[in-house]
């Protein structure tokens, strides 16, 4: 598991697992058992369930999720264990003697049909007309079991009403099965909380505080709940039948940008294995979809960089230098999902967040100016589509601050999910498309701003271009091909010290009209850390409050989803480390394919700095266009 | 009128107030241990776990801290045997507690009290404070060094499940009350992730009598496997209902006799979530080895409408299911459509044994003992009174 909280969701059973020897091989460190008559060794405290998986023994399960602690509350997952009279939970169940287990007695094998027949008597809905049909574990339950017939009914009317208030996250409680993933995400694994079971019995619903639409309680729009819900009770607000409209209609100039972790899951959509970037062919699918234009948000990710970067350092300058009080450390601000955590959590730091606009917010800004302008289409008639790997994006799109343009940036989020969708209703199998580029005026983009779709990315695209800007040596230098290892990975907490030393180069001619020479930072050691879900995002938090070390660090990323982006909640379904971490490496393996590796050396945006954003980073255009502010919103909605 | 006489011969012996304590501490772990088991007193609560082994457990595991946790919910529809304990006999409950402390090596006990009771809540704090200055609570115990023990009051927040000792012990953390995985069992990581026994109201008092009389005193009531005597709340269609204490291996028979009751057609035995028993089985014997009970007896003369009583049971297990787990929540909804569907004579036998079936797994399927309990009164009641439910179309009786 990448994070781990200490808080208790009112359903885990964190405080209650069976510790598992840290050595398997001290006396009692495994056991022996029995699975179907085979005797087999597994390390104390295994659960059932993954003796059988080590085993290569499959067990049905519906509310047991890897990345999140034992709930064991459906059921499906029963097995016979010799001696005990009741069947038991293989997922719940740790090993902690030699127990004889039969995964699949006629006792077994009714129990899972009837817990499958309950279930099925009050889902609302039918297969056919459901978007989760074919990536659906209830659905797939019913076709391992041979349910041909509902033999306990099955209702014919909604239960509930579906509450579509939020811009990312729908909520259809009429198909829920009770399996609290979403419960035990929103607690454990981002701890927002903003989703619990309420009442007993048979009137049991997951429920948002005070039953209010998710739009009125302190969602963070993060998506990660979707991700995990095993049926269609929860899904994103998907903007594609507007999407469309638009491409359908001749007046309209529809323009698309992609983000870097889309391009490496969306092959998961179409039955390749995890961990395949199909950047290139999704260029030409998009163009046969109907888009006039296909950018690449990595273009804007390298021109983050400049701009948070550049503020980074003048924050930096007017603390040591000026002494002025300035907000420190910086945080990242790509992530929409974060950013509403800590509008809502920790108010009162909103001026550590970077002023930079996300990449997904940077480009909108731009394709309705500065390339409206560029091949003379008013900006009235421009449709910019967003294909993120987030759903906070489509929230984020709709922030009432968001129209620099003098019209809506980006007017649609779509997800990785969705865009799949769309190209398959076009009849197109996207691995066999032949590959093509971007589209000019902005092309080619770093594999810098490519890894902003890990977590460490964004970390790692600043300190490339950074370290290079002060002491003008090369990263390679100090990093092995400039791969920036120490940030890298999942630990769900990375802390980095940077040393600077005292040899400076000279100060980038884009950034001397703001800092003189670098003079200031003689032995000054850069302190950077990470975290990815909001449960880490928190604890590093809370340790700023306290004064702890995080609040000696100059910069922090955040990332509301474990991960980073390429886990994010408009990502394939399902999601786990292992699935996440093929993401990432193929993400690190395109940027390494890259010639470009770095933010500054991008000629798109060195030209976008000459032609259009004159006054260079942080300077008058792009603080109307690129920079942003936010919102105290503390706890309550009112 | 409720039967108010308290006779009997363990329960009801003669006890003073202190007296388990002051002779516990005398004596080693090992030897309260060894009382307990002599006696082969097993949990009045209903599961009938053996106390001596519980307590065992407890005492075995290594922890800093441990609790005393006991049960007074009474949540058990027919149940009121430890209110009476509760308000008459406050000695035997909390210093059965204390000699738990004592043997586990716990420093808090914890006695969950039904909502419905806080109308106790003061004299039982009071009769905790009158403990403290006599030393029967507090440090060093009766003299005893490094004896330390208190006892503390929490009010149950009204469902039924708050019964069952893990969802006693998530409310009690303040969590919803829903039970949980197993195992671990409370023995190791019960409240507060810490060592815990949770024992019933009764089980304490049980002990009392234990350590002041002896183990083989108390074993030698009853029947072999069911030891001592055991209170049994009496209601229904009787002229003397109340609280009783009779020997284990008292038939049903027996019992009838002793509390009035006519016509007698059938017997609940163990509240809602216990089985049915029909006259032609009335020289059943209460235990655990035939129709074991926490307690609860209700009777039903000829004039009940049998799938009326069925239907009862079914929409309170509709009612208190904590929801989480799938047996239980949709499946006692499924029974209790079955029996409406025979109420109103729209049913087929095909589905009526789908939903037998469906029984049965609750039985084994469901997380905790509410589900699987709660289809025993279904599946009881359908099979012994077929003739009445099929043949009259259930349309009898009132
Ligand atoms: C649904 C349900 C309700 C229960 N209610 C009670 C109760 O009200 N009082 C009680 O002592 N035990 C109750 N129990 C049994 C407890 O789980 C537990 O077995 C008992 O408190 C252990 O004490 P004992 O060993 O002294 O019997 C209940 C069990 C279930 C499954
Ligand atoms: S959620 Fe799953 S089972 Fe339900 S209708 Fe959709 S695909 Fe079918
Ligand atoms: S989107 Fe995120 S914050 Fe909102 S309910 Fe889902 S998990 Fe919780
Ligand atoms: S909404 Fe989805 S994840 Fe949440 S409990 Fe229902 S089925 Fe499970
Ligand atoms: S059996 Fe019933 S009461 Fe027990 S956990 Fe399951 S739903 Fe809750
Ligand atoms: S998967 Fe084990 S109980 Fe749900």
């Amino acid at each position: 598991m990448e994070s781990k909280s200490n808080l208790r969701s009112p359903v885990s059973q964190q405080a209650h697992v069976i510790e598992k020897p840290k050595d398997i091989t001290t006396i009692g460190g495994t056991v022996t058992i029995e699975i179907n008559e085979k005797k087999v060794s597994v390390p104390f405290g295994t659960t059932i369930l993954e003796a059988c998986k080590m085993n290569g023994i499959s067990v049905p399960t519906l509310c047991h999720h890897e990345d999140l602690c034992v709930a064991g509350v459906c059921r499906i997952c029963v097995v016979e264990v010799e001696g005990m009279r009741t069947l038991q939970a293989s997922c719940a169940f740790p090993i902690t003697n030699p127990i004889k287990i039969k995964t699949s007695s006629p006792m077994v094998r009714k129990a899972r049909r009837h817990i499958i027949d309950l279930l099925l008597s009050e889902h609302y809905g039918e297969c056919y007309s459901c978007f989760r049909n074919g990536k659906c574990e209830l659905q797939n339950l019913a076709k391992e079991y041979g349910v041909d017939t509902y033999t306990f009914g099955h209702v014919t009317e909604p239960r509930y009403e579906v509450d579509n208030s939020s811009y990312s996250v729908i909520r259809d409680m009429s198909k829920c099965v009770l399996c609290k993933r979403c419960v035990r995400t929103c607690i454990d694994l981002q701890e927002v909380g903003v989703l619990e079971a309420v009442n007993r019995g048979h009137e049991t619903m997951i429920s948002t505080f005070l039953d209010k639409p998710l739009l009125d309680v302190i969602c963070i729009n993060c998506g990660q709940c979707i991700n995990r819900c095993p049926t269609a009770a929860l899904r994103a607000n998907d903007p594609s039948d507007e999407i469309w409209a638009a491409i359908d209609d001749p007046n309209k100039h529809v323009v698309i940008q992609t983000a870097p972790s889309p391009r490496a899951a969306i092959c998961e959509e179409f039955g390749m294995e995890a961990g395949h970037s199909l950047t290139k062919e999704l260029n030409t699918a998009l163009r046969r979809i109907g888009f006039d234009k296909v950018f690449d948000t990595n273009t804007t990710a390298d021109l983050t960089i400049f701009e948070e970067g550049t503020e980074l350092l003048l924050r930096l300058y007017k603390a040591l230098v000026k002494k002025e009080e300035v907000a420190l450390p910086q945080f990242t601000s790509c992530s929409p999902g974060w950013v509403k955590f800590l509008e809502h959590y920790y108010p009162e730091y909103i001026d550590n967040l970077s002023s930079a606009k996300s990449p997904q917010q940077m480009f909108g800004a731009l394709i309705k100016t500065f390339y409206a302008q560029k091949v003379g289409i008013d900006p009235a008639n421009i449709v910019s589509v967003a294909v993120m790997p987030c759903s906070a994006k489509k929230y984020e799109c709709n922030r009432p601050e968001m129209n620099s343009s003098g019209y809506k940036d980006v007017d649609y989020g779509l997800t990785t999910r969705e865009l799949a969708r769309m190209i398959k209703e076009a009849g197109i199998n996207l691995p066999e498309m032949p590959k093509s580029d971007f589209d000019s005026p902005f092309g080619e983009a770093s594999g810098a701003g490519l890894i902003f779709g890990a977590t460490g990315g964004v970390m790692e695209a600043a300190i490339r271009s950074v370290y290079e800007f002060i002491t003008g040596n090369k990263t390679e230098d100090a990093f092995e091909n400039a791969n920036v290892t120490p940030v890298r990975g999942f630990e769900g907490i990375r802390y980095v010290e940077i040393p600077l030393g005292d040899k400076f180069g000279p100060v980038p001619d884009i950034l001397k009209h703001l800092i003189p020479n670098w003079d200031w930072l003689k032995g000054v050691t850069l302190k950077v850390a990470i975290a990815h879900g909001t449960a880490n995002a928190k604890k590093i938090m809370d340790d700023i409050k306290a004064g702890g070390k995080f609040s000696e660090c100059h910069f922090i990323e955040f990332m509301a989803c474990p991960g980073g982006c390429l886990g994010g909640g408009g990502q394939p379904i399902p999601t786990t480390p292992e699935i996440r971490k093929k993401r990432a490496q193929a993400i690190y393996a395109e940027d390494e394919s890259l010639e470009m590796r770095k933010s500054h050396d991008n000629p798109n945006v060195i030209r976008l700095y000459e032609e259009f954003l004159t006054d260079g980073p942080c300077g008058h255009t792009s603080h109307k266009l690129l920079h942003t502010h936010y919102t105290k919103r503390g706890r309550y909605i009112v | 009128m409720e039967n108010k006489k308290r006779e009997g011969s363990v329960i009801f012996s003669p006890y003073n107030r202190g007296e388990a304590i002051k002779k516990v501490v005398t004596i080693s772990r090992e030897d309260v241990l060894f009382e307990i088991r002599e006696s082969k007193l097993k949990g009045r609560g209903g599961a009938g776990f053996p106390t001596a082994t519980k307590w065992t457990l407890v005492s075995a595991a290594i922890s800093d801290e441990k609790y005393v946790v006991c049960n007074a919910d009474e949540g058990e529809p027919g149940t009121f045997k430890d209110r009476v304990l509760l308000l008459e006999y406050p000695e035997l409950i909390f210093d059965g507690m204390v000699v738990a402390g004592y043997t586990i090596g716990a420093k808090k006990g914890i006695v969950y009290l039904r909502g419905e009771y806080e109308y106790m809540l003061k004299s039982l704090e009071d009769y905790l404070e009158s403990m403290r200055k006599d030393n029967l609570l507090g440090k060093n115990i009766c003299g005893k060094d490094g004896f330390d023990f208190d006892i503390s009051i929490r009010l149950g927040s009204g469902a039924y499940v708050c019964g069952e000792e893990t969802a006693l012990i998530e409310s009690l953390e303040g969590q919803r009350g829903e039970a949980r995985n197993r195992p671990p069992y409370p023995v190791n990581t019960g409240y507060l992730g810490k060592p815990t026994t949770v024992n019933n109201v009764e089980t304490f008092a049980a002990v009392s009598h234990i350590i002041t009389k002896g183990g083989s005193w108390f074993a030698k009531f009853g029947t072999d496997k069911s030891t001592g005597a055991k209170l049994f709340s009496v209601s229904g269609d009787c002229e003397k209902p109340g609280v009783y204490e009779l020997p284990w291996g008292t038939s049903i028979n027996e019992l009838l006799e002793i509390v009035g009751a006519k016509n007698t057609k059938a017997v609940q035995v163990g509240g809602a979530s216990g089985i049915c028993i029909p006259k032609n089985q009335f020289d059943r014997k209460l235990g655990y080895e035939d129709a074991p009970t926490g307690g609860s007896i209700i009777i039903f003369n000829e004039s009940r409408n049998m799938l009326h009583v069925l239907k009862n049971f079914m929409e309170f297990f509709v009612e208190e299911s904590c929801g989480q787990c799938t047996p239980c929540r949709i499946g006692n909804v499924k029974l209790l459509e079955g029996v409406e569907m025979i109420e109103n004579s729209n049913f087929t036998f095909n589905y009526l044994n789908h939903l037998k079936e469906l029984g049965k797994t609750m039985q084994v399927a469901s997380k905790c003992g509410l589900g699987q309990s709660s289809p025993n009164a279904f599946l009881s009641i359908i099979e012994n009174f077929k003739d009445e439910i099929f043949n009259n179309g259930g349309k009898n009786g009132k």
